[in-house]
């Protein structure tokens, strides 16, 4: 099925709630309230046209302009060979979603993925913790404004630059080639 | 300068993962970070009851590189180095995801030979990539003999790729557009002679271990994957089609010059086990080695004649902000997809990797239960996890 086909097959289940597919881009997507999102994917899974029995990827993006972030959703059918990609925009101060980890496994690792690097909450998910960064961390690396904290258990996450301070050496022989100008100049008087 | 250097301590009772179990005459083992058979910076949280596993808990990030973030600092050619470092072992593919994401975004298409060199470069190190995987899969369970044998095979495919863009590891060959070198003179000879030996090798490699007895004894029936469970967690590459089911990204959602080779996809027949099982995943990869062989040999023959390896690329990759492409391909150890979405000037707004070790990682957990631990070192080996993978 293509893109169009299977947003007009969702829009034939849920009416309204499926808006049209994004405007001509390089790939289309379908951005979805995020209250419907397990609804609507239960249905994308179960429904035997669409099958979508892998979520392949799952993403997010941060929009500090539009003071959203978004979450991505790819979907794949290993039984159907095609895919759809379905988006929820949040809240950038409160982003809370419900969790998709009990239609696909895979979202299990995924999820805790963006929950550490986005601060994205799933809510439902089993088991969220930070995967890459440390228990203890503070902040969500893979957002715009995110600073990194000086330090963590006395291990500092910055470096001196061992370039500062620094001059070359012809900028040495330009500068002792200058003075020794000027002291020819003072001469004469 | 010089402060007094401060132990730092960790507050275990807030460590999550700890408190998560209960040990109740049960023991904890940490296997890692600096564990030899866990292919890199990984730890499992082992819980056992004597030898056999109640939960292995995988912890990874240790080799969290923020690559995700870098690629939103640098120009779309300035990222093309830090992909390498994805996966270190088999660093074309993930040249080649990043590099056909942007191609995607900026519409263009890149000349033939280009396309044939990619495959050529790929298709090797899908060979040295497999070649590492299956060695130290039969050293991890006990059987050296077999992994100098691999390494040796593999020093050949180093050569090989050394003389196409001079690096042995991290190989950067790849460009947004085309490929940085032309073939060397003679380089078809060169590649031609070594599979006239490899293809040889592959089945001394087979009699020598693959069909071994011990070996056989060892791996048939040990974590079987039902195909579902792997469609589930989102395994791919030869992890899914052990499981029996025929997906490859080559054939089904044909990329690059891919629709005008020949080959098979090995698929797991569960021959003197389970199907799905690790001797299955052992397989499938010696299997694929044969049939990069057999692109290989296609690709010097039809490779095209002219000199042109590059596309037109602006010199300032600029492309209209929001503008999302993604991209899949057939890595050494499965689909990799790259989504990128365009920001307001020469780099991306967003990268997002995903690898197949990440997803192969987070089937451990599960699969784990009620195994003997020195299975699950069998286990992490069939798999093919690569931890800067995982982490990236």
């Amino acid at each position: 099925m293509t893109f169009e086909e299977i947003q007009q097959r969702l829009a034939g289940k849920f009416g309204e709630r499926i808006g049209a597919l994004s405007p001509a881009n390089k790939d289309p997507f379908l951005v979805v309230q995020a209250a419907d999102i397990v609804e609507i994917c239960r249905y994308a899974k179960e429904d035997e046209a669409l099958a979508f029995d892998c979520l392949m990827n799952l993403s997010t993006i941060d929009w500090p302009k539009r003071n959203q972030i978004e979450v991505v959703y790819h979907l794949w059918s290993y039984r159907r060979r095609h895919a759809f990609v379905l988006k929820v925009q949040l809240d950038r101060a409160k982003p809370e979603i419900a969790s998709i980890e009990s239609l696909w496994k895979s979202a299990d690792w995924l999820e805790r993925e963006q929950y550490d690097l986005m601060g994205v909450q799933f809510t439902g998910h089993p088991d969220l913790r930070r995967i890459m960064m440390p228990d203890d961390w503070v902040g969500n690396p893979l957002r715009k404004d995110y600073a990194e904290q000086a330090q963590w258990h006395n291990i500092t996450t910055t470096r001196d630059n061992s370039l500062e301070g620094y001059v070359r050496l012809d900028e040495l022989k330009k500068k002792a080639a200058e003075a020794a100008a000027a002291s020819k100049k003072e001469l004469p008087q | 300068m010089s402060k007094p250097l401060e132990v730092p301590t960790m507050d275990m009772e807030n460590k999550e993962v700890l408190r998560r179990i209960e040990i109740s005459g049960d023991m904890l083992l940490n296997m890692g970070p600096q564990h030899p058979s866990t292919h890199g910076v990984i730890n499992f949280l082992v819980q056992t009851d004597g030898e056999v596993m109640k939960r292995a808990i995988p912890e990874v990030g240790y080799l969290h590189r923020s690559l995700e973030k870098i690629g939103e600092r640098c120009t779309y050619n300035g990222y093309m180095p830090y992909t390498d470092r994805v996966d270190y072992i088999a660093a074309m593919f993930a040249n080649q995801g990043w590099a056909m994401a942007v191609e995607r975004l900026l519409g263009m298409q890149i000349p033939r030979r280009a396309e044939y060199c990619r495959v050529i470069a790929c298709e090797l190190n899908r060979i040295s990539s497999h070649l590492i995987s299956v060695g130290t899969m039969a050293m991890d369970i006990g059987a050296v003999t077999p992994f100098p044998y691999a390494l040796r095979e593999r020093e050949f495919i180093n050569d090989l790729l050394e003389e196409l863009c001079g690096a042995r590891l991290t190989y950067n060959y790849l460009r947004i557009g085309g490929v940085a070198f032309d073939l060397p003179s003679g380089y078809e000879d060169k590649v031609s002679t070594f599979l006239d030996h490899f293809e040889k090798i592959l089945d001394e490699f087979n009699r020598l271990i693959t069909y071994n007895e011990i070996f056989i004894k060892r791996l048939a029936h040990l974590a079987p994957i039902p195909a579902q469970m792997a469609i589930d967690y989102c395994l791919v590459g030869p992890n899914l089609r052990a499981c029996g089911l025929s997906f490859d990204v080559r054939k089904a959602l044909p990329y690059s010059v891919y629709p005008d080779f020949q080959f098979d996809v090995p698929v797991g027949k569960g021959e003197v086990g389970t199907m799905g099982d690790a001797w299955d995943r052992f397989w499938c990869r010696v299997e694929e080695m044969r049939q990069s062989c057999r692109i290989l040999r296609q690709a010097l023959a039809q490779l095209p004649k002219d000199s042109q390896i590059m596309g037109k690329v602006p010199r300032k990759i600029k492309i209209p902000e929001g503008t999302e492409a993604y991209s899949r391909i057939e890595s050494a150890r499965g689909d990799m997809q790259y989504y990128v979405v365009a920001g307001p000037g020469e780099n991306a707004h967003r990268v997002k990797i995903r690898t197949g070790s990440f997803t192969a990682m987070g089937i451990i957990d599960a699969l784990s239960r009620g195994l003997m631990i020195a299975d699950l070192v069998a286990l992490i080996a069939s798999l093919d996890v690569v931890a800067p993978e995982i982490d990236r």
